[in-house]
């Protein structure tokens, strides 16, 4: 099942960063999983946080530059090799990662990671079918 | 009087008379030519000017009205062309303030004119065919480069074809060889002192002596800056495609101002506003008449440079005035590393993409001596998907838009909405914090 990511346009102007988390911190919004992918001008700010719609609309208010995108986050087994067993049956069955990043707090006692996938539906079809557990955006806010 | 070097003494120094003499007879034939165009045939018409012999003075000039860039994008592509195709030999191209480009053609004869002023151009210099020559402009559509490359070759020169950019070639290349006088834009030329010394090449080690150097205006500070740095003479070379490319006016070795060269070119300077003609002294826009070129014909055309003439004689007795180096310009085109680059180029390619909101600002400044430009835009919120591959893909194809328009590479800045400035009425879109020294 997918959850939502919010992806956020940061000019590579001081204080930036800082600002978005100042706007959700006051308004009650608790960032889960976060992670910026950097380029030589900018950056993009991707955030998974309990209150999508509230956050994108806080952001958006406030000239931000703001998305959602899907995402999937994954359980996998809490130690070394944990993450390459799940990438090596992924890879094998042909599905493609974009990119991940880790959430701050584990719904289980396995570690919980943000994938996004070339096809989401695709990956969730393999997830479901290798039996890889999937946490649901439910979960998610009750983290 | 000095012994100066000439490469045509009696034109050069032919007293007023003659030269107006020269100048009437060359007029009356160019408005021939003209007339059969399609730009001059009824706006000369308008005036009562149906054939040469409506011609009887000099002053008859001022009856005949300006011509302007946008009517040479209008005419684009004959509309301007007095002969066949077939009897063109050369065509030359610069850029439209638009997508439009400005198309100069030239006849057999047009070339042998063009490239004698420039050989009296660099024989002006004190330059000898003993000398070797690196053409470090542009060669191709651009005129800086082919025409120089004529004229130096007219004169016996050792030519280096060499054209722009690679900077480590350059200089290697002037050891090698030995080069003795560059054609080169002045912030080239500062850029390539910086480089001395990196790769064991010191100044010692080359034997250079004269720059020409035009393409972009600069001070005489700025002339005297890179004459001390390098141990060279610089010297001013001023024109435009539109009146051929260079060649039109250069300094002699009194390095003074540039000679107009008279017998070719009927110089006036006009008030912007009024298009009144203004007396030698008085500062103005530079309009020219080229009456040596048969193809394309131009009459009265405004540079939109502004500068003025020198009212007194030089000191190499020569009589064709000294027109001063220019002083600004009366639009709002950019020069950056002596390409013309007009705002509303970057403006038409800009709004066409859709991923870029409609704010955005051209910035020019500095990097080292090299002028660099930057486009800041602002993204358009809702085409923003949250990946960095597209955000990056956007910048590569604004560059290559914006290449294919102005011939150069800016940087671009992408930007949240609402964060570039605003201004009340219209927009301040460029930003230039070029020192005016």
């Amino acid at each position: 099942m997918k959850i939502t990511q919010i992806s956020v346009f940061l000019e590579n102007r001081k204080g930036r960063l800082s600002d978005v988390c100042s706007l959700l911190g006051d308004n009650g919004v608790n960032i889960r999983a976060l992670t910026i992918a950097e380029t030589e001008s900018f950056g993009v700010l991707r955030i998974v946080v309990d209150k999508s719609d509230l956050a994108i609309k806080l952001l958006r208010e406030n000239q931000f530059v703001a998305n959602f995108t899907d995402v999937v986050a994954i359980e996998v087994p809490d130690q070394p090799g944990g993450l390459a067993s799940i990438l090596k049956l992924l890879s094998e069955h042909d599905v493609n990662i974009e990119y991940m990043y880790g959430f701050v707090e584990k719904f289980s006692d396995k570690a919980l990671l943000v994938m996004r996938f070339e096809d989401t539906d695709f990956a969730q079809q393999v997830l479901a079918k290798q039996k890889i557990h999937v946490v649901t955006e439910k979960d998610i806010q009750g983290l | 009087m000095m012994d100066a070097p000439f490469w045509n003494r009696e034109i050069e120094t032919a007293d007023r008379s003659g030269i107006e003499q020269i100048q009437l007879q060359r007029l009356k034939e160019t408005v021939g030519w003209a007339l059969k165009t399609a730009l001059y045939r009824k706006r000369l018409g308008h005036v009562g000017i149906n054939s040469p012999t409506d011609i009887k003075s000099l002053d008859d000039l001022r009856r005949i009205p300006f011509t302007t860039k946008d009517d040479l994008r209008v005419s684009f592509p004959k509309g301007h062309l007095a002969v066949e195709m077939g009897e063109v030999l050369r065509i030359h191209s610069s850029s439209g303030t638009t997508g439009i480009p400005t198309v100069i053609y030239y006849a057999r004869n047009d070339l042998d004119n063009w490239t004698d002023l420039l050989a009296r151009s660099i024989v002006a210099t004190g330059s000898t065919s003993a000398d070797v020559f690196q053409n470090m402009m542009t060669y191709g559509l651009f005129t800086g480069g082919l025409g120089l490359h004529y004229g130096a070759e007219r004169v016996g020169m050792t030519v280096i074809p060499i054209g722009g950019g690679n900077t480590k070639r350059q200089i290697q290349t002037m050891k090698d060889f030995q080069t003795t006088v560059l054609h080169i834009t002045p912030s080239y030329l500062l850029h390539i002192h910086s480089k001395l010394g990196e790769d064991g090449i010191r100044r010692e080690d080359l034997a250079l002596h004269k720059a020409f150097i035009g393409a972009e205006p600069h001070s005489e500070n700025t002339r005297r800056k890179l004459q001390d740095l390098l141990h060279i003479d610089a010297y001013n070379s001023y024109g435009l495609s539109e009146l051929n490319g260079p060649g039109v006016a250069f300094e002699c070795i009194c390095r003074k101002d540039m000679h107009v060269w008279e017998d070719a070119f009927i110089p006036e300077i006009v008030d912007p506003k009024t298009g009144e003609v203004l007396k030698d002294g008085q500062e103005g826009e530079v309009v020219l008449t080229n009456i040596v070129r048969r193809a394309t014909p131009m009459l009265r055309y405004r540079t939109r440079d502004l500068a003025f003439l020198h009212p007194q004689g030089c000191d190499c007795g020569r009589t064709h005035r000294r027109l001063s180096r220019i002083l600004g310009r009366t639009d709002d085109m950019l020069i950056i590393n002596g390409v013309n680059v007009f705002p509303s180029q970057i403006e038409e390619k800009i709004m066409k993409i859709p991923e870029v909101a409609t704010n955005y600002q051209i910035h020019v400044d500095k990097k080292g001596a090299l002028d660099r430009l930057t486009v800041k835009v602002e993204i358009y919120p809702k085409l923003f998907l949250g990946e960095v591959s597209k955000l990056e893909a956007l910048k590569h194809k604004i560059i290559e838009e914006l290449r294919s328009s102005i011939t150069i590479s800016p940087g671009i800045e992408l930007h949240e909405p609402g964060s570039l400035p605003v201004y009340e009425g219209k927009a301040k879109r460029v930003v230039d914090e070029r020192p005016k020294d």
